[in-house]
């Protein structure tokens, strides 16, 4: 399974299954079309933490721990853990805050994108169209000599931190402790955040992709970056398998509901469908991969991706404390200003962050 | 026997090792060009790339981690 997985066809086997494991989460419980969204879930654990208290979607999903414990347990058998660190860290924390503000203005991570569309969300096109031109931005600056300079190896411990976090993360959903009176951990009753799989399932499915994205290097950004940068399609190869395979499963179970309104924890208001995801296109290729490819990378010991995720984990706070994350009645009333701000954050980064060597 | 070019990645988000080694080898009909990666994802990227474009690619661990790749046409 390893030699297929590291082979030149490791990302289509691996895309598809992870679509057939998304529509399967879904279809026991998750959100529509939200067999996975690491932009959602980040959310989700970030209001069950009280960082936010929009009471509607908190919750633990284990899924996101999975995939870093996952990754974590597959870099350490295969001899791939290494702890690393040091580029940039503090762009990168501004870069996952700018990308999960861009995401919820959509309501989706490149993920969860693809995954709407398989299951017949128009909306998402849009979407999935900001999302290449995000990426098309970021590879212009790349060109132009873009660069976030070169990491360091750091000491074995210190790529610890977060499967260590993951770990945390997962007794408070197993054991639920209350810190107090109106305090967390919150766990939605109604609302998406009240929608999930049983969490063991989560669990293990969050392991399994882990697994299958860390050996594989599944990308979701990377895919349509190294694309249209090279031409090469063997990260593109995994997302189409992973589109596919999930439109075939959503048809089969006859949750593929083709059209534009009325799609599950979706708006339909084009252009900031389109902006929000430019803006986490953009944020995405400056900081080197997807969010599932940050939490992977966490995994492996790239504390530089663990900070991306720390700042992805904020930016979820900010999007709902400030009133920016849209909903499915429409984008929240300061959608637009945190996306414009977050183009302008990026544009900075782009032009003026350049590797010294 | 031309002099052999040596290129550090070590530490570099994607896409720029394998941007670094395209720099490095457009032009160049034949010679020997070494790059230096720290990850196995890097590794896989910069040798796929390369053989792509019909250099042979001989992969060596350093000591102290990471990879050095000897790139010969």
């Amino acid at each position: 399974m390893d030699k297929a997985l590291t082979s030149k066809h490791g990302p289509l086997i691996a895309g598809g299954l992870i679509g057939l494991i998304a529509v399967a989460l879904a279809h026991f419980g998750n959100p529509g079309n939200m067999g996975f969204c690491v932009a959602c879930f980040t959310r989700d654990i970030a209001g069950a933490l009280g960082f936010h208290r929009a009471g509607v979607v908190q919750y633990i999903r284990p899924e996101i721990p999975g995939f870093i414990l996952g990754s974590f347990l597959s870099a350490m058998m295969f001899r791939e853990y290494s702890p690393r660190g040091g580029s940039s860290p503090a762009v990168r924390f501004g870069l996952g805050m700018f990308a999960m503000l861009g995401a919820l203005v959509f309501l989706g991570c490149p993920w969860r994108a693809y995954l709407r569309v398989s299951g017949g969300d128009w909306n998402a096109l849009y979407g999935v169209g900001g999302l290449a031109v995000g990426v098309i931005i970021g590879i212009v600056f790349l060109k132009m000599g873009f660069s976030l300079g070169a990491s360091d190896k750091n000491p074995k411990a210190s790529g610890l931190v977060m499967p260590l976090i993951a770990l945390g993360l997962l007794a408070f959903l197993f054991i639920a402790p209350k810190f107090g009176e109106n305090a967390p951990v919150f766990f939605s009753e109604k609302g998406p955040g009240s929608q999930h799989a049983p969490a063991l399932m989560a669990l293990a499915a969050g392991l399994i992709v882990g697994w299958l994205a860390q050996r594989s290097r599944f990308c979701t950004v990377g895919a349509i970056r190294d694309f249209l940068m090279m031409g090469d399609a063997y990260l593109l190869k995994g997302i189409i398998s992973f589109m596919v395979v999930a439109f075939v499963a959503n048809y089969a179970l006859g949750t593929f509901n083709p059209g534009f309104e009325g799609q599950p924890v979706a708006h339909s208001n084009q252009t900031w469908n389109f902006l929000g995801m430019v803006l986490s296109g953009l944020a995405f290729t400056l900081a080197g991969g997807c969010p599932g490819r940050q939490l992977i990378m966490a995994g492996e010991g790239d504390s530089d991706a663990g900070v991306f995720v720390l700042g992805m984990l904020a930016g979820a706070a900010v999007a709902h404390n400030f009133s920016a994350a849209s909903s499915g009645a429409g984008i929240g009333a300061y959608g637009i200003h945190v996306t414009v701000a977050g183009l302008i954050f990026c544009a900075f980064v782009g032009l003026f962050c350049r590797d010294r060597g | 026997m031309s002099d052999v070019i040596t290129v550090n990645a070590s530490g570099l988000s994607c896409p720029q090792p394998v941007m670094l080694t395209k720099k490095a080898l457009d032009g160049l009909s034949s010679g020997t060009v070494e790059i230096l990666v720290d990850t196995a994802t890097s590794r896989n990227n910069v040798s796929r790339f390369a053989s792509n474009k019909g250099w042979n690619v001989d992969v060596e661990e350093r000591d102290g981690g990471g990879y050095k790749l000897t790139l010969t046409k």
